[in-house]
């Protein structure tokens, strides 16, 4: 039998069909929905008459408009998101599929909500009109964003049509050092691979510095697998995993858990399968990192400088030109000399019970910056939650962070949290384009615990100093 | 979805790299529940000033590029977010065709569904494409996806490669949702079969 990669396996056990010319119909086993990319894949099923093909494996929740200040529940101000939030439930509802409507303590971003719940689970194919689906490859689930075409693809025929990736092996071999996190990692990795270095691929993270992380880790790294450019990001289910899924509401129970765990257990690479390409990182060789630019690639340790664009090369020149400006820096400043006015902590990147704890961590019994604005979002209802009955939320609060409801928030401003112009914001997100946070907005992004640091210390700081 | 088999139109040159989804349609206009209306608003932000006016610099102001329907991009053309509205908008403001030396994966995809035509050349010849755009309304280039050709300005002749499935769609003007149902049977039986061997999904 031919050496398979954990890609092949899980495509290979998906195919429906096959074209001559290589394009395949992969069936789907989990289909996330969230109020922004499903309208117009709803009415499209509406107009030709189509049902939901399978509503038992379609989850809806709100995410990128809902508020997170606790008077939400009153009604949503602005009237186009208010639409927007309105349809996705009047199609849930009529679509009968599952949902999480915005009063449910279980609501939250989309790629919290569906791990949590027990919705993703190894093996699967997940998709979701998001980019950022790529989080529950951490299962060991192939899992990518897509159009809204694709949507409604999807809910009409629950499969995709769709040609096979490259396999990539990213391996992070050691231990990783003090202060260095899994949202260290991936960066990273971006840094080194570039935005479009992934492209074409699915990337399998492998090596001791990913099996030591949780799942919440693990859900970091793969999330900002689509910030490589690759189509979805892998790492193979072990005990991590099983000892996660366990329990959770719609995880399998009783025979099923036994037949289930059988097969999870055959979900690996194989050690002489083929990978087309293979990049390995020292752990030792990662610091705690921060973007400098406007492309998640623009990446460097703390300790670094702000580069200037005759270091680079090609069209990277004018892009570093066009960023420094943007971003208001100057080359050869060091980048614990910036200074923060915001600091973001939450989404689909960095929004989970571990990224908070590590804020608390760092916070806890000090004051932020006086004149900071800083707040803390937490994934989902479940996580806030949580972090309330740990304690959590009361030593973020006595620091000074604002303490939030549920969504994606200032991650892509969609909602009331947004940066005004030149404001400057370390941020656990994903993404730091321009304008992301807010028309004029400057975004460095950074892990959790370097963003408690920026918050205590009021620029962008090495938390191995504090 | 429109077919599209050959267009003959004004090319217009941004040769920034990684020019994202966030640029080509700004999250404020994600709000929408329809797929048209969004061309006003492509490139948003670097379209028009805080006050709304047009920056006059920007290559979709200049007179001579106001009619687009070619766009000649810088690597990585699409990066970020899913948003279908990205190619909408694009499609909206009169885009058929961008050429660069790469797209992101998910954008790419979305591009075959709404009638554009993404097209990958290696860098010489998206330099040579970009040199050519740069002359303005003289910038007239065909784009013939029957025979993967592009003529530039001069005449001269750039083949391109096409998935033939996507080639197939978009010269016919396929909805991918019609010719999946066709495959009905298929998927049942899939279904009965995967769902006996994995009872829990």
């Amino acid at each position: 039998m031919t050496a398979k990669t954990l890609y092949d396996k899980i495509w290979d056990t998906h195919v429906v069909s096959t074209d001559e010319d290589g394009t395949s119909l992969l069936y789907i086993d989990r289909h996330l929905v969230h109020e922004v990319t499903s309208p117009q894949a709803f009415e499209g099923l509406r107009n030709a008459g189509r049902k939901v093909h399978a509503p038992d494996k379609t989850i809806a929740v709100p995410d990128h408009n809902v508020p997170t200040t606790l008077d939400r529940l009153n009604g949503v101000e602005n009237e186009e998101s208010r639409i927007q939030l309105e349809a996705l439930d009047k199609n849930a509802r009529d679509f009968g599929v599952h949902y999480y409507p915005v009063d449910d303590v279980r609501q939250g971003v989309v790629h919290i909500v569906g791990p949590e719940q027990g919705w993703t689970l190894p093996g699967m194919t997940v998709v979701c009109g998001d980019s950022h689906t790529a989080t529950h490859g951490a299962f060991g689930a192939l899992a990518h964003g897509i159009g809204t075409s694709e949507v409604e693809h999807v809910l009409a025929t629950q499969t995709l049509i769709q040609a096979k990736s490259k396999n990539m092996k990213v391996e992070v071999t050691g231990t990783l050092p003090e202060g260095v996190t899994a949202k260290d990692i991936t960066m990273h990795i971006i840094g080194l691979t570039g935005t479009a270095g992934g492209t074409g691929y699915v990337i399998e993270y492998t090596g001791d510095a990913i099996r030591s992380l949780s799942m919440e880790g693990r859900m970091t790294v793969c999330n900002m697998a689509i910030e490589g450019g690759a189509r979805a990001g892998l790492i193979a289910p072990d005990e991590t995993t099983f000892e996660y899924v366990k329990g959770r509401p719609h995880a399998p129970k009783g025979a099923d858990w036994d037949k289930a765990m059988e097969y999870w257990k055959t979900l690996y690479s194989d050690d002489d399968a083929h990978f087309d390409k293979v990049l390995t990182i020292k752990a030792e060789d990662i610091a705690p990192s921060v973007t400098w630019g406007t492309s998640p690639e623009d990446v460097l340790p703390i300790t670094a400088t702000v580069p200037a664009p005759e270091d680079f090369e090609g069209g990277k020149v004018d892009a570093v030109r066009r960023s420094l400006e943007y971003m208001g820096l100057e080359p050869g400043m060091k980048l614990t000399d910036i200074e923060i006015d915001t600091v973001f902590i939450g989404s689909c990147t960095n929004g989970r019970i571990e990224d908070l704890r590590a804020v608390a961590e760092v916070v806890k019994g000090k004051k932020i910056k006086d004149g900071m604005r800083a707040m803390v979002v937490p994934g989902s209802g479940l996580v806030r939650a949580q972090a309330e009955e740990e304690g959590i939320a009361q030593i973020l609060q006595d620091a000074g962070f604002e303490w939030r409801l549920a969504g994606c928030s200032m991650c892509l401003a969609m909602n009331p949290d947004q940066l005004q112009p030149g404001e400057r914001c370390a941020a656990t997100s994903n993404r730091n384009f321009e304008g992301r946070q807010g028309r004029g907005g400057r975004t460095h992004l950074v892990s959790p615990a370097m963003a408690a640091a920026a918050a205590l210390t009021g620029h962008l700081a090495d938390v191995r100093d504090l | 979805m429109e077919k599209f088999t050959k267009l003959t139109g004004v090319a217009a040159p941004m040769p920034l790299i990684n020019i994202d989804t966030d640029m080509i349609i700004p999250k404020l206009f994600l709000k929408t529940i329809k797929r048209s209306g969004l061309g006003k608003n492509l490139f948003d932000e670097m379209r028009y000033d805080d006050q709304g006016n047009e920056i006059p610099d920007f290559v979709l102001n200049k007179p001579a590029y106001r009619n687009a329907q070619i766009l000649i991009a810088g690597d990585n053309f699409g990066c970020g977010s899913s948003r279908e509205h990205a190619p909408w908008a694009l499609l909206d403001f009169g885009i058929r065709v961008v050429i660069s030396t790469s797209f992101a994966d998910i954008f790419f995809n979305n591009c075959f569904k709404n009638g554009i035509l993404p097209i990958v050349l290696p860098q010489e010849d998206v330099d040579k494409l970009m040199e050519d755009a740069s002359r303005g309304a003289n910038a007239v280039v065909t784009v013939d996806l029957e025979n993967q050709v592009i003529t530039g300005p001069d005449g001269g002749e750039i083949p391109f490669e096409v998935d033939a499935f996507k080639k197939h769609c978009l010269l016919n003007g396929l909805d991918d949702i019609g010719l999946t149902l066709q495959k009905a049977d298929k998927i049942e039986a899939f279904e009965k079969e995967y769902g006996a061997k994995m009872p829990w999904v």
